[in-house]
């Protein structure tokens, strides 16, 4: 994985002191809240409904033990011990002291991390696919390509105070692990027929209050024109997104009021421009970065067979284990959502188990998977049972990825300011209801994604069912949405009806978990079948 | 009722306005009704307080309850980690709070 060179190191460092300067004059009061808000919220520090908050970038979701050690300590050191992996492949922290703030900064930057661009209008962290260098679907590794731009927009001196904040995703499958599509800009590595690489770049897409899915207006960038092309599309939107409505302000927004084909237009015309400007970095820069994206040195001729005999053991590799491009070899996801627990958390303890589980079975890589789950990207099958026991002893070895156990939910109402109702608690009942009914494994595949406000932090447009968090005069009331998906088959959900209480929407979603039980053709998947027979069975159940 | 809030600088701790000081416990917080734009430029100037303001709240059982489930959690804690709230022996605070 990426190694800072001098250069990264050094700007992470200035970075630490300027905001121990800023904070120490905001303690001495020689700045103003107003003042000091946005130079806290360009290094993740956020005020919330209890404290501080905290929010660390991980650049696509990839770490390696040394790191996940240094999230365990400042969990353990500065935190309640325990941290929340966040659907941008991020780590917060929820009760963070202002005067203490810079330390942990300093102490991020000892293993190469930081908490720059994860707020702010500016270009946040970039996600990608968890399964980068290990996917058997994917016709390169996109990290280098996500280091690449990570590298060209951190303090972008032009698209530091854009119209507002700017998510790009870089995969390289056709499978998208990534929403990549519900991106301001998602950009797929893709090979033409001449077997030559190239970017598809997709703008205009997001959740929030205005859901969009972005269209595709260059199937194929030339990836030597990757960095002028990003520069091209953030340009028109610099220049023409609105700033005068922060709930028009996003670039789908743009998109969709100039049309794809003229906003595709200007890009082209700007992007013909850029051409001669010098924007693109020297190719040397990119190999320099792939360098560090190398293969690890699998073992040849390591077992391809596992012993199955002991029955939780061959389910959880089911369920939780995916195939990988080397023999013998697969991805391991260790699920942070135990039944009645609370998605995407994890003590210091658990970060210090991963951490170690990851260097002596996965070459010391993590990654953060945007569901809120962790993944040890190369794991030998020989292995598979020494690891599974360990996570299990530790209660990370729930069996329940992509089942309606494996829920997404945004911190909600427990946590969030901007939020309206909570959203854990939610998630919470229904991964016990399903799991006491038993009726979990019988669903298959169904992603149930839970936002506790319009902001949809929680993907709410994009679970096959989906729950939105209202406030009703004070008081919480749940939307179901059904069809959405954020993968390659991607599509936004739809509100069923009139929303339900607390209670309520957990019986709505195993009414509706019981139409597709009723509905299902063979092979069939909830979304598929909601998609054979459309809303009205499901309406008909919920309202009669 | 009005009760006035806002975060402990340093910290970032919720405090309510006690009449004379800021306590992190809402059942201390005093009506400040009328007089709340005052006091809040008066102590955030002061920076005893940051970013205060005003919610409405009814007494209950002899202490200020917030109105909005919003405050409630602010002024308690998240209602999903009981042992995290300001009153993690009380096994009936969560009726207070929803």
């Amino acid at each position: 994985m990426y190694k800072y060179d001098s250069y990264d190191q050094a700007m992470v460092d200035a970075r630490v002191e300027e905001f121990r300067d800023q904070a120490r004059r905001r303690l001495e009061g020689k700045l103003t809240e107003d003042q000091f808000k946005p130079l806290r919220l360009m290094n993740g520090l956020y005020l919330q409904l209890h404290a501080y908050m905290l929010r660390v970038a991980i650049p696509y979701g990839t770490l390696d033990s040394r790191q996940m050690h240094a999230l365990a300590d400042i969990a353990e050191k500065y935190d309640r011990g325990y941290g929340h992996f966040t659907t941008r492949q991020n780590i917060q922290y929820n009760w963070i002291r202002l005067e203490e703030a810079a330390d942990i900064l300093a102490d991020l930057a000892k293993v190469e991390m930081h908490a720059i661009q994860t707020s702010g209008n500016c270009i946040r962290n970039i996600s990608s696919d968890h399964f980068a260098g290990a996917a058997a679907d994917e016709v390169a590794d996109p990290r280098p390509y996500a280091e690449l731009l990570r590298q060209w927009s951190s303090f972008h001196p032009e698209f530091s105070y854009l119209p507002r904040k700017f998510k790009i995703a870089v995969i390289a499958s056709d499978t998208d692990r990534a929403a990549m599509r519900l991106h301001d800009i998602g950009i797929q590595i893709v090979q033409n027929e001449a077997g030559e690489l190239g970017a598809a770049f997709y703008v205009g897409g997001g959740m929030g209050r205005t859901p969009m899915i972005a269209p595709c207006i260059n199937s194929f960038v030339p990836l030597d024109q990757l960095v002028t092309y990003s520069e091209a599309c953030l340009r028109v939107y610099n220049r023409y997104g609105r700033r005068d409505n922060k709930y028009k302000a996003r670039i789908k927004i743009l998109v969709h009021e100039l049309g794809a084909e003229e906003y595709t237009r200007q890009v082209e015309e700007e992007f013909a421009h850029l051409l001669d400007q010098g924007v693109e970095p020297p190719l040397a820069e990119l190999e320099r970065i792939k360098a560090y994206f190398e293969d690890p040195l699998f073992e040849a001729g390591t077992p391809e067979t596992i012993d199955r005999s002991d029955p939780d053991f061959a389910l959880w590799v089911d369920r939780n284990t995916v195939p990988h491009k080397e023999a013998g070899y697969v991805a391991a996801v260790i699920s942070l959502k135990p039944v009645g627990g609370i998605p995407g958390d994890a003590t210091a303890e658990q970060m210090r188990l991963m951490a170690d589980l990851a260097k002596d079975y996965s070459f010391d890589e993590l990654r953060v998977m945007h569901t809120q789950n962790v993944v040890l990207p190369h794991v030998r099958k020989a292995d598979l049972h020494a690891l599974w026991t360990a996570l299990d002893e530790a209660g990370l070895g729930s069996p329940n990825l992509d089942t309606i156990e494996d829920i997404i939910a945004c911190p909600g109402l427990d946590y969030c300011s901007l939020a309206n109702a909570r959203s854990i608690p939610i998630a919470q009942k229904i991964s016990e209801r399903f799991a006491e009914t038993g009726k979990t494994a019988t669903l298959g595949q169904l992603k149930l994604k839970i936002s506790g406000c319009i902001n949809a932090c929680g993907h709410h447009h994009a679970g096959h069912i989906g729950i939105l968090g209202v406030d009703r005069k004070g008081v919480e009331n749940y939307q179901l949405l059904l069809g959405g998906s954020e993968a390659e088959d991607v599509s936004l959900a739809k509100i069923t009806g009139p929303g339900f209480d607390e209670n309520g929407i957990v019986d709505a979603v195993e009414t509706v978990t019981s139409v597709y039980e009723r509905e299902r053709q063979d092979g069939e998947r909830f979304l598929d079948t909601y998609r054979r027979i459309g809303m009205n069975p499901f309406k008909e159940a919920l309202y009669g | 009722m009005r009760l006035l809030t806002g975060n402990d600088l340093k910290t970032g701790a919720v405090t309510w306005w006690t009449g004379s000081d800021w306590s992190i416990h809402v059942e201390d917080a005093a009506d400040v009704t009328g007089g709340e734009d005052e006091i809040a430029r008066r102590e955030e100037a002061a920076r005893r307080v940051n970013s205060p303001y005003a919610v409405d709240a009814e007494m209950h059982e002899g202490s200020p309850r917030p109105s909005h489930i919003k405050e409630r959690v602010r002024a308690l804690g998240p209602t999903v980690r009981p042992d995290l709230t300001l009153k993690p022996a009380d096994p009936d605070i969560g009726n207070w709070v929803i």
